[in-house]
């Protein structure tokens, strides 16, 4: 198989499409995986604490 | 500055100045018939003169207190002074070139002043000197305090504020003397270039080994996207600027990019300076400073999150929507299309969430003129990016590319999003930064408000107008099927609309000098916020810069 443009384009509109699909379902997993909600609650509070040292 | 630093920094920035001293004299002599000469010269005076502040400093009084105790905040306040100062630069010079348009006389028949080369000082001034100092600064301020960890070094973010603006000086500076590489956004030439790398790379390390030493598990997500700011524009900026310089004594090179592919290139790049240069970090201070202004926590972190890698992955994509009815292949300019489309749910959802987070807190956007900035910054967002899925279709496309619609979208991001949510982020962050109850004058930052938004809204609806106008002219054929209208015909179209910009981005300009006039008097005269330890506080300027406890 030769590396030329047409390999290319053929590589980028399909793969291109499953690593999007792929990296989405991963996205959408981590976000709402259960495990996680006390992590997001506990940073989405955490701006408001004492800051000033560290 | 210099007394935060113990007596060993002291002699690293002293190093670190001689280093390149050294390296701008091996450019400075065999390019002295060159332009390059002219840059290397101009370096080693600043080299020497910052030794010259340093120097005589060396022995004084070192730090004496726990560095771990306290956060490092002194290049934080450089930045600021910094950030300000290059919004007057490049905003006058806006002014002056938006002037230009109506009154072509104003370039007094200089070269410098002429258009082509005072319209990329603006861009480089409003972009990289305004906008870059600003992120760099609240970079610096957020991670430290969502880490709860004191910044990874004490000279190295130094480094990365005076290197940046130094390679933002040797651009503005550059172009003056017609040094450019006819890039959009990217005109410095091939040294300027490899020394932001170098700038870069020490600022992504200090980012990151900051964040290393977090005390806190999780990584709140405003770092993420001054992450993903860093590294997408060491990304782009290192692909786009791949060049060969005709000779290591001249400041002129030639891309290694061929014909349609450097133009694929350059609007990768272009449209990835606006999605992470002029979003992502932008977005990273709405994630801080809005919640920690209206004392609400961010409305839903999950969506921040999801709208995060919705931003990264689409807007990588988009660029080619700048290549409409080009030698691009057509799906290239069809996928770019796509994506521009696609982006509006991440930009929205990022949008939404800002306002969401004021649920039950609107009184305060009436009160507070600085969280009004804010909130403003966050509908101009959504608007613009509208605006923006929408030009990147191919039929609307036709008619707005190369108008001044084109124009008026831009400032519609620039002046609305990305300059007043800096406003409102500096308000916010100036008083904690140097410890003062509140700003100096809250009547002046109301002042700067209804400046800046009007001179938004008046900016805009001109370009609208005149670019709607321009694009409809450009394509009246008469019933003999020849155009109906000359290009000179559309100038004259054009003119009062040219005068209306004018006066939007002058009150625009206006409003940056009140807001710096408002933090100079803030740093100087501002009420000292009375610790609630209460000792040491108020040391005077100097002895402790550092927060004092």
């Amino acid at each position: 198989m030769s590396f030329d443009y047409d390999t290319l384009t053929a590589f980028a509109k399909s793969w291109g499409l499953f690593y999007l699909l792929a990296m989405t379902a991963a996205v959408l997993v981590y976000t709402f995986w259960p495990r996680n909600r006390k992590k997001f609650d506990a940073a989405k509070t955490s701006v408001f604490r004492e800051e000033d040292r560290p | 500055m210099v007394a935060g630093l113990t007596r060993a920094e002291r002699q690293s920035c002293l190093f670190l100045l001689t280093l390149v001293g050294l390296g701008a004299l091996l450019v400075a002599v065999p390019g002295r018939w060159d332009p390059i000469g002219v840059h290397g010269l101009l370096v080693i005076l600043l080299c020497a003169a910052t030794a010259a502040y340093i120097l005589p400093r060396l022995d004084l009084p070192e730090p004496v207190e726990d560095r771990s105790l306290s956060y490092y905040d002194d290049p934080i306040k450089a930045g600021i002074a910094l950030t300000m100062i290059w919004a007057i630069f490049g905003m006058f010079v806006g002014v002056w070139v938006a002037a230009q348009l109506a009154w072509p006389a104003l370039n007094f028949d200089m070269a410098w002043s002429s258009f082509g080369r005072l319209r990329p000082a603006h861009t480089t001034g409003v972009i990289f000197g305004f906008g870059g100092n600003a992120l760099i600064a609240t970079s610096f301020h957020v991670v430290q305090r969502t880490s709860r960890a004191r910044l990874a070094g004490h000279v190295s973010p130094w480094f990365v504020i005076f290197g940046y603006n130094l390679f933002c000086i040797m651009a503005v500076t550059g172009y003056g003397m017609g040094i450019t590489q006819s890039k959009e956004y990217a005109e410095p030439e091939w040294y300027a270039d490899i020394w932001l790398v170098i700038v870069w790379v020490t600022y992504f390390v200090l980012f990151l080994r900051t964040l290393a030493r977090r005390k806190e598990p999780h990584i709140y997500v405003a770092n993420w996207y001054y992450l993903a700011f860093i590294v997408v524009v060491a990304i782009l900026h290192i692909v786009n600027n791949l060049a060969l310089p005709v000779s290591l004594a001249g400041a002129k090179s030639y891309t290694i990019w061929p014909g349609v592919q450097d133009a694929m290139v350059q609007w990768w790049y272009g449209h990835n300076a606006v999605a992470f240069f002029l979003t992502a970090g932008f977005l990273a201070m709405m994630y801080y400073y809005l919640p920690k202004r209206a004392n609400r926590p961010i409305f839903s972190y999950r969506l921040s999150i999801l709208s995060f890698w919705g931003i990264t992955f689409f807007y990588m994509w988009a660029g080619s929507h700048h290549l409409h009815y080009t030698a691009l292949p057509h799906w290239v300019q069809t996928l770019g299309m796509t994506f521009s489309v696609m982006l509006l749910v991440p930009s929205w959802a990022s949008a939404g969430n800002a306002l969401m987070t004021l649920r039950g807190a609107w009184h305060k956007v009436r009160d507070d003129a600085t969280l009004r900035f804010m909130v403003v910054a966050a509908i101009f967002y959504g608007l613009s990016t509208f605006e923006g899925s929408f030009m990147a279709v191919r039929a609307v496309n036709s008619l707005s590319h190369y108008t001044d619609w084109t124009v008026g979208h831009v400032h519609a991001g620039a002046l609305g999003w990305v300059a007043l949510i800096t406003f409102g982020s500096i308000y916010t962050l100036v008083p904690a930064l140097w410890k003062r109850e509140r700003m100096y004058s809250n009547g002046l930052i109301e002042v700067h408000f209804w400046l800046a938004l009007t001179g938004t809204l008046i900016y805009v609806f001109a370009m609208w107008n005149s670019g709607i106008i321009q694009g409809l002219m450009w394509r009246t054929y008469t019933e003999s099927d020849t155009l109906a209208y000359s290009f000179v015909d559309t100038l004259v179209a054009m003119y009062p609309y040219y005068i209306a910009r004018t006066i939007g981005g002058l009150l625009f300009l206006i409003g940056a000098i009140v807001g710096s006039y408002n933090i100079w008097m803030t740093v100087r005269r501002g009420i000292p916020v009375q610790e609630k330890l209460g000792e040491g506080e108020l040391a005077p300027a100097g002895a402790v810069p550092s927060p004092a406890e």
